[in-house]
């Protein structure tokens, strides 16, 4: 099963393998240095749930659950970090 | 009285080593027209009011700086008009302050455009930074926050990424007015000529696209001849950015009534490339 963003839990991190979205909401994450390979770790949730912030090339960087799952990835596991 | 103080201070040689006579809102008549762009967050704002004397709202929060603000400065004998635009990460996708930001640097024709980057987000910063560098040659970067940098353990060779950028590369703390003199000598070198610039670009794309290309610059330059980068806007015309065909509209009315439009040719074109 591929795993997209939205499912990342708080202290994990994860590898981008993807991005499914098109156009210029593609265009925005890459412009926020989000693709695919890139290294990134979920560090904080809002009260509600939703967004989270995400840790990406030294920012730090909020998403809907919408907008996290068009983009898949991969975890990190512990042992291999 | 006032105008007293500011005598005794030009007087006073540390605070005019740089030959600067900040104007703050004074901005009539400048020789040059000097735009500063950068990531939200990067200082822009604190090195306007260093250079111009202003206190436009500094906050740590990015997009407080929502329309363009305007200052001017004098250096060397020049007079100089400073235009602060809202930071962006781009100035392809499509929010308000990013239209802003593109609209000035494309249309506004800025004499120099400075663009501050964050010495600890250096990466993240480049993007915009190459961006810019394609649709304008006369750029200084302005390497802000380097004290943080180094707080970080972050060393950056600024040498070196002049030498890869093309451009010069000014190491500064905005906040502390380090560099400051620097950078108004780069900005200077620049606008007169100088330093030539050598901007990175991408020059060559698929043949076909180049060729496309070819053919929707021709179109371009013969309907709005005064557009400064035809390459650039046939790049984006055929990348279907909506904002630009409106953007080319809304600054060209006066030519749209009498020229063909160039948008509906980009849209046959991209047809061809697609076929």
């Amino acid at each position: 099963m591929t795993l997209t963003l939205d499912q990342l839990k708080i202290g994990q991190e994860a590898v981008i393998t993807k991005l499914v979205c098109t156009g210029i909401t593609r265009r925005r994450m890459m412009d926020l240095g989000i693709l695919p390979g890139t290294h990134l770790q979920a560090e904080f949730i809002s009260p509600l749930g939703d967004p989270i912030a995400y840790r990406v090339r030294e920012a730090l960087i909020a998403l809907r659950h919408e907008q996290a799952s068009q983009i898949e990835m991969i975890l990190v596991e512990e042992s291999e970090v | 009285m006032t105008t007293d103080i500011a005598v005794d201070c030009r007087t006073c040689p540390a605070y005019n080593a740089a030959a600067l006579k900040k104007l703050g809102m004074n901005v009539e008549e400048a020789d040059y027209i000097i735009a500063l762009a950068g990531n939200p967050n990067t200082g822009k704002s604190t090195v306007f009011n260093a250079l111009t004397g202003l206190r436009q709202h500094v906050g740590n929060w990015p997009g407080k700086t929502v329309a363009r603000a305007e200052g001017g400065l004098i250096f060397n004998d020049n007079q100089y008009k400073l235009v602060d635009l809202p930071g962006t990460y781009s100035l392809l996708s499509t929010s308000t302050d990013e239209e802003i930001a593109r609209d000035f640097l494309l249309f506004g024709q800025p004499s120099v455009t400075v663009v501050v980057v964050d010495a600890t987000r250096l990466e993240r910063n480049l993007n915009l930074t190459l961006q810019i560098l394609e649709i304008t040659e006369s750029v200084v970067v302005a390497l802000n926050l380097i004290d943080e940098a180094q707080r970080h353990g972050i060393e950056v060779n600024e040498r070196q990424l002049s030498r890869q950028l093309g451009v010069p590369v000014i190491p500064m703390v905005a906040r502390r007015k380090q560099g400051i003199p620097e950078l108004l000598q780069a900005i200077e070198a620049v606008a007169k000529g100088d330093y030539v610039t050598r901007p990175h670009r991408t020059r060559q794309y698929d043949t076909r696209l180049e060729k496309a290309l070819e053919a929707m610059v021709q179109t371009i330059e013969q309907t709005y001849p005064d557009l400064p980068n035809p390459r650039w806007v046939a790049l984006r015309l055929l990348d279907g950015d909506a904002s630009i065909e409106e953007a080319i509209r809304e600054h060209r009315l006066g030519d749209l009534s009498r020229g063909k439009s160039v948008v509906p040719i980009a849209d046959t074109i991209s047809l061809e490339v697609v076929s």
